[in-house]
């Protein structure tokens, strides 16, 4: 006879083992489980019809139409950027037209205080943050003064090496927490950059250490030409979080209340206390990849780029808008003045910023320059001095 | 003044930097109860808790992505990569990241970042732990190289690294670590970066070294001397940016020069000290400068490295190739 507590010990001990046993063999069940657990918050249709109204946000009419504004403003950037990057007037440029709601809606979401580390294709984000647009287009023309944020402003330098800006995120939203701060970091990638390494060592650093992080995948589909089937197997991105322990949701990208919602809520835990969270947000970018040469029609179908354009957020807001009351024609031409005078505006500002030296990109590498960039210094300012 | 080894005094450095300001941070794998694989930071969690002396996931990138977003944030991390030869998997925010941030900001972050980390051959590590990789941080504009070679210099260096307000590489060689003690200051003291240092005075021929090959250059300095030839060692402490100053002066005095590394031939310090050399100092040299290096293979197996490692008989028979051309 075993003593009582002993055999209550073996017998647990039984039960975990078959339980332990029973996971294994119902890979399928799992792989279901997790599928059900992913499924897309939408609050606004297609036409423009609330269709869950018990997500719906907390937004003043105003609230509402500035979000209709910001992103009118924004498909007026990208039109305008795209022509002028046509006509050599302007650089780089990752177009974002089709991105919108997942963009303004999610930047809408946060505080002027909170961090942003976006991505080459989030410029709307960082100038809606407040970096005055004549940087934007520097930066797109590779000057070195776009990129030099004004006091003041929580932007980071766009990030080029796709999933860079995961890792570093981990590492600001810490500061913030040992700073004692109630402001977030937030940073975006795409569905391709949910392959990359620091991806996962990114949420998975932000969810050890509990830290004030929003992590936002704009699924578009497409990393250039490779569809999202072929960067993983799982189901949705948003699924990832649960590897790194932190929440994960995925919601309708081209849904500007939904992407709110979602963003709004990551961020009251955030500040909370409660940790990061990642959001992938589905959505579609109507342009290529970069005006650098991409030619979507060698990878996408007409078909397809016509049934993402009928879920357009600013078709499906603008009539959510009208029949409220909230929105018109004039109100949206008005919009789109502004946006084309700003534009002028900030074009004609970055024309007039001073032509780079090699002396003025040598004083910028580091805050004490040594001895022999002190020397490089002073042979390039006496070859421009002539 | 105590007795110290380079690692007790790489230790007493950071215990100098975070009882001093409060916005250093020391983390990496390992680094917090364990005190660091080597024990660099040992008693360093527990005097200065675990907000400050953390331990990490194990992902060299998010450690080297911390660093940046933290610097940011107004902290002086110290991360430090388990060994060097795990470089590679931090590259990115390395080279592509913290070393280009003042440049990509025009000027507005800086970068406060100490990469503290053991390399180096002789002590019989795993294959990939133990190469020398410096010339690869060299040639990345935006970084400082630091190799200390002895306890005292390895305090001051480290001091001064972690209040420059560019991100340095410091560069800790395992064989070091141990292998001798030095009379080390209490307290804080820097020596600053970008100097190198006569270690041993001489006319005949300048050995231009750092790291453990300081100590076979000395030792060979010291084989020479009974030959009747006098010997300079010059330490570099820092491989970038190099003191081409202290070469320079050296070289025009002794009129010969070689050049002593335990990392590979190809384009790497050595290669550069001779470029400058030759550009600076040419009209000065009786004699070609020549190279002790390793050869151009994979840094070989433990039980290879005696054979594959340069010593202090390569070192003298290279300098008499100089002394007597």
């Amino acid at each position: 006879m075993l003593p009582g507590i002993i055999k209550i010990v073996i017998e647990r001990k039984r039960q975990m083992a078959s339980k332990a046993k029973n996971a294994q063999l119902d890979v399928n069940k799992q792989l279901e489980t997790i599928d059900q657990q992913f499924q897309t918050l939408q609050i606004l249709n297609e036409e423009g019809e609330v269709v869950n109204a018990d997500a719906m946000p907390d937004l003043t009419d105003e609230q509402l139409q500035e979000i209709m504004r910001r992103m009118v403003y924004t498909r007026i950037l990208d039109q305008r950027s795209t022509a002028l990057n046509r006509q050599g007037r302007l650089g780089f440029y990752a177009p974002t037209a089709g991105q919108e709601a997942s963009q303004i809606a999610s930047h809408f979401a946060l505080e002027k205080e909170d961090w942003i580390l976006p991505g080459y294709r989030d410029i709307p984000q960082i100038v809606w943050h407040g970096l005055p647009l004549y940087q934007a287009f520097l930066w797109s023309r590779g000057h070195y003064q776009g990129m030099n944020i004004p006091d003041g402003l929580n932007i980071y330098p766009p990030q080029i090496i796709i999933g860079a800006q995961y890792v570093q995120t981990a590492g600001v939203a810490l500061g913030i927490k040992k700073n004692g701060g109630n402001t977030v970091a937030i940073t975006y990638t795409g569905d391709g950059g949910t392959s990359q390494g620091d991806f996962y060592e990114g949420i998975n650093f932000a969810g050890a250490y509990k830290v004030p992080a929003i992590f936002i995948v704009q699924n578009n589909r497409y990393a250039i030409s490779t569809p999202v089937d072929v960067q993983t197997a799982a189901r949705t991105l948003a699924q990832k979080a649960v590897a790194a322990g932190i929440p994960g949701i995925q919601v309708d990208g081209m849904d500007p209340l939904a992407v709110y919602a979602a963003v709004k809520q990551a961020r009251e835990r955030a500040v909370a206390g409660e940790g990061p969270t990642l959001i992938e947000a589905l959505t579609y970018r109507y342009g290529p990849h970069t005006l650098s040469g991409d030619d979507p029609t060698r990878y996408r179908t007409k078909e397809e780029d016509t049934e993402w354009e009928r879920k357009d957020p600013l078709v499906r807001f603008r009539k959510y808008l009208e029949g409220k009351g909230l929105w018109n024609q004039e109100m949206e031409e008005q919009v789109i003045e502004q946006a084309k005078e700003e534009i002028k505006e900030a074009i004609k500002q970055a024309d007039a910023a001073p032509k780079q030296k090699v002396s003025d990109l040598i004083s910028i590498m580091s805050k004490n320059l040594d001895a022999n960039l002190q020397e490089q210094l002073e042979i390039y300012k006496e070859k421009e001095s002539k | 003044m105590a007795q110290m080894t380079m690692i007790q005094a790489i230790t007493d450095a950071m215990r100098v930097e975070l009882k001093r300001d409060e916005k250093v941070l020391i983390f990496g794998e390992d680094v917090g109860k364990n005190g660091g694989v080597f024990r660099a930071t040992e008693g360093l969690q527990a005097e200065f808790g675990e907000d400050r002396v953390f331990d990490t996931p194990l992902a060299e990138s998010g450690i080297g992505g911390l660093a940046i977003g933290l610097a940011t944030q107004g902290f002086r991390p110290i991360p430090e990569i388990q060994f060097f030869g795990f470089v590679y998997e931090v590259m990115d925010s390395i080279a592509g990241q913290m070393a280009r941030y003042h440049f990509r900001t025009g000027g507005k972050f800086d970068m406060p970042i100490v990469v503290r980390s053991p390399f180096g051959g002789g002590v019989a590590t795993p294959e990939m732990h133990a190469d020398s990789l410096e010339g690869l941080m060299a040639q990345t504009p935006g970084l400082k190289v630091v190799i200390p070679s002895t306890p005292y210099d390895a305090k001051g260096l480290l001091i001064s690294a972690i209040r420059d307000n560019d991100p340095v590489i410091f560069l800790e060689h395992m064989k070091l670590y141990r292998s001798f003690r030095q009379e080390v200051p209490e307290g804080e003291y820097t020596i600053e970066l970008g100097k190198a240092d006569v270690k041993r005075e001489g006319k005949d021929i300048s050995i231009i070294t750092y790291g453990a090959m300081v100590h076979e250059s000395l030792k060979a300095a010291e084989e020479l001397e009974k030959e009747g030839y006098s010997a300079e060692v010059i330490d570099l402490r820092t491989v970038h940016p190099l003191d081409i100053e202290t070469i320079v002066k050296s070289v025009e005095k002794t009129n010969r020069a070689i050049v002593v590394q335990e990392a590979q031939r190809q384009a790497g310090i050595a290669a550069n000290v001779i470029a400058e050399i030759n550009e600076r100092a040419i009209l000065s040299l009786e004699a070609p400068v020549l190279r002790v290096t390793a050869p151009d293979t994979v840094y070989p197996f433990a039980q290879a490295e005696p054979v594959w490692l340069p010593n202090y008989k390569d070192v003298i028979d290279t300098a008499k190739k100089v002394l007597t051309f």
